[in-house]
């Protein structure tokens, strides 16, 4: 009998092209994302060196940073970010390459576009020159982000040469509370592990909580694992998974879909399948996270505090001190003390239908506190759609949440959403790294739920005591 | 891509950990669609002040950093955005290598493509070129590809791994992608088996 296998050893195996002395294993990228900002100078290397997109049709484009969420239709009104939104559109003409350009009907962010259309499928490679790639590992791909020089390589070869990354299993045992979401999970495991715990890995998600979470869910745990170092995440498909496929606009049909289906079970670990690393976390005493510091591994509860300095481990102190002198906090605050004044509910990580309907949830009823300006920006024109005939965008209205457009906005701030200096913003996105949301801003990454609630009672607080209307 | 062999050149000292490339390169300058000129904008939060001055008291504004082709910095450099800015703003500052204790993985693969030199040492080497390169502003280090070795002339010496295939590409300046283009005939017949 064969060894056993993990789940990486199966997609891998099977999209090594070959294995030449000397050189490091070819793999076969079957899916290639490509978006405005990490694109320009891959293209202009291909034109200089007289080479085109080897498979135009395994490459797809869309525009998401750079895009304003204000009503479309209104010009891009900075002249730099609209001539990397125009130089995007030329080159996809000019190669050949399927664009959601800003006005089509599935434009939004390539990590919620790519599963939503149905492209992204169990057991396939797929890479972005975005490192929230590893987001589309949730239905079982292998998913990574890469450079703009790999961009270029694979638009010209459809191959990457890697070194085989080592393999991480995180086991999630018992159920999450309620209350508490992936995003707390996320949150959670890089706390344990630390922003470079998985350097090197692929980490795969498994455990009653990790099966018990819906595509969308593991969509926001596999988005984080870059936040922990990892190469991707990814989470062995199942009914959930093919459920979750099915019908979708590229997804197979008919015979092909009963085929593809048998062929998609295959890609688990066999039993006994031997990692390079074992991590284990229990989900059920997990409480609602929010991070105080400036990477996402700092972390605490909400019913806990900002640490004190002799919480913390030697050689933390003075990187510590450097981060609360950023943040404007205090040791040993309170975190449900922490005031706020902005709302940021969007971004790969958390901008898909059952984020809002989580966010709507705890909105319905209430208002915005007076000093805080909050917005919600759907990941992409197909979530924006499905929330406004349940009724999503009224509730956030009358709540006083700004409805906006699809893009990734104020996560990383390219487009005119950002925080001013000073400003404190309860965030659903990935990164509270210094000035990631505006040069002096102070990000808390938090869940939906636990950033609607805050945008109501202008600090944090914990959702499971929340009184829903 | 121009190779890299044997390098001498003076130390910025960066003393810290986790450092990701939204600080290398902010956002606001990844608008540009061209590979060059990002330099001037290396670090740009960190160098100036809120109201734009340049601030004197961080390392790169310093006589020190002038003409330095050597960074050396804390754990897990690089992490976070796959931004290759982040690559293409240390190099035009002037950075032939980066020496740290470690690499994010996306960060250092855009190094190898740049010529950028990624130099892993052990956290008690890293920190004893810290100590020395703090107390001596003309402080150098030699990094030799060839021996895969880090050396100044006062004694320090150490080796650092590096997988042979990037050492190779970056001791020749290769184009990877000709390289890969080499195997035109295995990926299309593995495109074929595919179909099939």
């Amino acid at each position: 009998m064969s060894e056993p296998r993990t789940l990486l050893d199966k997609i891998w195996t099977d999209h090594v092209v070959c294995l030449l002395p000397g050189r490091l294993p070819l793999l076969y990228i079957d899916l290639h994302w490509v978006h405005e900002v990490t694109s320009p100078q891959a293209f202009d290397g291909l034109r200089a060196a007289g080479r085109g997109v080897r498979q135009p049709g395994r490459t797809v484009a869309t525009v998401d940073h750079n895009v304003p969420t204000t009503p479309r239709g209104t010009p891009i009104t900075d002249p730099i970010a609209a001539l990397q939104v125009q130089t995007l559109e030329r080159n996809a003409q000019e190669f050949g390459i399927r664009l959601f350009d800003i006005d089509s009907p599935d434009q939004g962010i390539v990590h919620v576009i790519g599963p939503e259309l149905g492209l992204t499928q169990p057991g396939m490679t797929l890479v972005c020159g975005d490192s929230h790639t590893s987001t589309h590992g949730a239905l079982g791909a292998l998913a990574f982000g890469i450079g703009t020089s790999e961009v270029e390589h694979v638009l010209a070869t459809q191959c990457l040469p890697q070194r085989k990354p080592k393999s991480m299993l995180i086991q999630v045992s018992g159920r999450l509370g309620e209350g508490v979401s992936a995003k707390d999970l996320a949150l959670a495991v890089i706390r344990q592990i630390g922003t470079d715990g998985a350097t090197g890995h692929v980490i795969e998600y498994a455990g009653e909580a990790v099966r018990s979470l819906s595509i969308e869910g593991r969509m926001t745990l596999c988005n984080m694992s870059i936040e922990a170092g990892a190469r991707a995440g990814m989470v062995a498909p199942d009914e959930v998974t093919f459920a979750y496929l099915e019908g979708r606009r590229f997804a197979p049909r008919g015979r092909a879909w009963d085929e593809a289906r048998a062929r998609w079970r295959h890609f688990r670990s066999d039993p006994g399948a031997k990692y390079d690393a074992v991590v284990e976390v229990e989900a059920s005493p997990l409480a609602p996270l929010v991070t105080w510091g400036t990477n996402p591994g700092m972390v605490v509860p909400v019913t806990g505090h900002v640490p004190q300095s002799n919480e913390l481990g030697a050689g933390e102190a003075a990187g510590v001190a450097r981060m609360l002198d950023y943040m404007g906090l205090e040791p040993g605050t309170p975190i449900e003390k922490i005031r706020i004044d902005r709302v940021f509910i969007g971004s790969c990580t958390n901008s898909r239908l059952e984020d809002l309907r989580a966010a709507a949830r705890v909105a319905k009823g209430y208002r915005v506190a007076p000093q805080v300006r909050a917005m919600v920006v759907p990941g992409s024109q197909a979530v924006k759609r499905a929330a406004e005939q349940e009724g999503l965008h009224r509730i956030f209205q009358e709540a006083g949440f700004e409805w906006r457009e699809s893009g990734c906005s104020m996560c990383l701030g390219m487009n005119p959403d950002i925080l001013q200096p000073g400003e404190r913003c309860a965030s659903t996105s990935n990164r509270n790294f210094e000035g990631r949301q505006g040069r002096g801003g102070r990000t808390h990454l938090v869940s939906p739920m636990m950033a609607a609630a805050a945008a109501i009672t202008g600090h944090f607080i914990d959702i499971r005591n929340w009184q829903f209307r | 891509m121009q190779p890299f062999r044997i390098h001498t050149g003076r130390v910025v000292p960066l003393d810290r950990a986790n450092i990701d490339t939204d600080q290398i390169i902010p956002k606001q300058f990844l608008k540009r669609i061209e590979r060059t000129g990002f330099g001037e904008f290396v670090f740009f939060d960190w160098r100036h002040t809120p109201d734009g001055a340049l601030d004197r008291s961080f390392v790169l504004n310093q006589p020190r950093s002038k003409g330095a082709t050597v960074l050396v910095t804390g754990k897990n450099f690089g992490c976070g955005s796959s931004r290759e800015h982040a690559v293409w703003a240390l190099a035009d500052f002037g950075f032939r290598t980066v020496v740290a204790p470690s690499f994010a993985d996306i960060f250092a693969t855009n190094c190898a493509k740049n010529g950028l030199l990624a130099v892993v040492l052990g956290e008690k080497e890293v920190s004893d070129i810290m100590q020395r390169t703090t107390a001596a502003p003309d402080y150098q280090l030699t990094v030799d590809l060839e021996q895969c070795r880090v050396k100044d002339n006062q004694g320090f010496s150490a080796i650092f791994a590096i997988d042979e295939f990037t050492r190779h590409c970056l001791l020749e300046g290769l184009d990877e992608i000709g390289l890969t283009l080499e195997q035109e005939a295995e990926i299309a017949a593995y495109e074929a088996r595919r179909q099939t």
